[in-house]
């Protein structure tokens, strides 16, 4: 029905006894096991993609904690005369601040810091509550909150990005130079698996926790 | 109401998932220009634009002669003192190749250099025959699959944010003058987000599957909620 309320029953391909590919879209009869128009696996919606999403979350948070304990520049200004500095992520945010560029220390702080730590909240939470039943509201903010996780994983990249442009081109001899540190690998190995995390958990989870009908039936 | 087409529940012919909640729908042909969305997510299942294959072959060859340009042509000037140091994109990749970073070195190439290109090149072998109504190359399907697994990893558009952050970082320090690859680079972020807005994958797969004939009435979707 065109104009259905937002909470109708709506039937799935789950409920209808077949099964729908995540890459395309086709729908298939429960038994196959790939899509044979885009070659992709067919998988159910059901937990056990969760395995995969806590696997990749849990290697992205070891790799986040060296990533920030670790230096990610380090400036020698001078031929060192005038000090060598190592600075790690809050480091370089607190310098940035100190110097009054806010614009730059706000993206950074947000890019570095903030989207990484909402991004394992996020998945951590979603990935618990996924399959419990839920309201068509709760499930819609939840796919939400998906849609903006997955959007936004991979703009922490940035951080890695203005490593590598500042140490390949401030390198002034002794004038002043900037070399990457040990923190910029682990921060890039930390949002690509986060980034592989988001990818493994299946949005239809979120709904499989709806009741089947609406309550006013 | 959903009415058109026919459709099977027993095979699944002739229905669409959506991929965001599974909610089933019907396949319907698309005019130009509509947007079918998910009933219940809301979701665009597929938006198929007039000449959008023939647009999107024209703005991936676009991207690879800017690519080109990008890698080859100086990137980024830097001066103080009298010392001065140019770099390319290469430069800025090679920054990392020292001991244990080097790894990040062949991602950095990858995800600034690699991916777009490939995905131009596979997006442009993909659609060739198709935007001509000709059957699609052999290989299409897998190329396309790639293609779209590797959408996320194709960071362009980050590393020129990167680039500007580590302008405002820099240029208290020194003076800077930007490179062609620089402005390069910036058109090719233009030119992949209108070839991102024309891409509609549903419409491609189905085109694949239709193997370019005139498609046989039952695309995609039932419920055009507007």
């Amino acid at each position: 029905m065109s104009g259905a309320p937002d909470d109708a029953p709506v039937l799935t391909a789950h409920r209808a006894g077949l099964i729908g590919c995540r890459a395309c879209g086709r729908v298939w009869p429960q038994t196959e096991t790939t899509c044979a128009r885009c070659n992709s696996d067919l998988v159910p919606p059901d937990r056990r993609c969760l395995n995969a999403v806590w696997a990749w979350l849990t290697a992205g948070f070891i790799f986040y904690l060296p990533a920030n304990l670790f230096p990610m520049l380090k400036t020698s200004t001078l031929g060192g005369l005038a000090g060598n500095t190592e600075s790690t992520i809050l480091g370089g945010v607190v310098e940035l601040l100190h110097y009054g560029n806010y614009g730059v220390a706000a993206i950074i702080f947000l890019a570095s810091i903030m989207v990484p730590v909402g991004k394992f909240i996020a998945i951590a939470w979603l990935a618990r509550v996924a399959g419990r039943p839920a309201t068509v509201r709760q499930a819609h903010r939840r796919l939400h909150l998906y849609e903006v996780v997955e959007f936004i994983g991979r703009w922490s990249m940035i951080d890695v990005f203005v490593v590598a442009i500042l140490s390949a081109l401030v390198q002034l001899g002794f004038v002043a130079s900037i070399h990457p540190g040990p923190a910029a690998v682990s921060f890039a190995l930390s949002v690509a698996f986060t980034m592989l995390s988001a990818q493994s958990f299946d949005p239809r989870l979120i709904w499989r926790g709806l009741p089947l009908r609406s309550r006013k039936d | 109401m959903q009415t058109e087409g026919s459709y099977d529940l027993a095979t699944g012919a002739g229905l669409i998932a959506c991929p965001r909640c599974d909610a089933l729908h019907l396949e319907r042909e698309l005019q130009p220009g509509e947007t079918a969305r998910c009933i219940r997510c809301g979701g665009v299942l597929a938006s198929p634009r007039a000449g959008a294959f023939t647009r999107i072959i024209a703005l991936s060859f676009t991207s690879l002669v800017l690519m080109l340009g990008a890698v080859f042509f100086p990137f980024l000037e830097i001066s103080r003192m009298g010392f001065g140091n140019q770099t390319s994109l290469f430069g800025v990749a090679m920054a990392f190749s020292h001991g244990a970073l080097i790894p990040l070195t062949v991602a950095l190439l990858a995800t600034i250099v690699g991916l777009p290109m490939l995905r131009a090149i596979l997006l442009v072998y993909t659609l060739s025959p198709l935007s001509r109504g000709r059957r699609p190359f052999a290989h299409a399907v897998p190329a396309f699959r790639l293609s779209e697994k590797l959408r996320p990893w194709s960071m362009a558009e980050i590393f020129v944010i990167g680039t500007a952050v580590a302008l405002v970082k820099v240029g208290g320090l020194a003076t800077i003058s930007f490179g062609p690859a620089f402005w390069a680079f910036c058109a090719l972020i233009l030119v992949n987000a209108a070839s991102n807005a024309f891409t509609s994958s549903a419409t491609i797969w189905d085109a694949i599957e239709d193997a370019g004939m005139a498609t046989d009435g039952r695309e995609i979707i039932t419920d055009l909620r507007r």
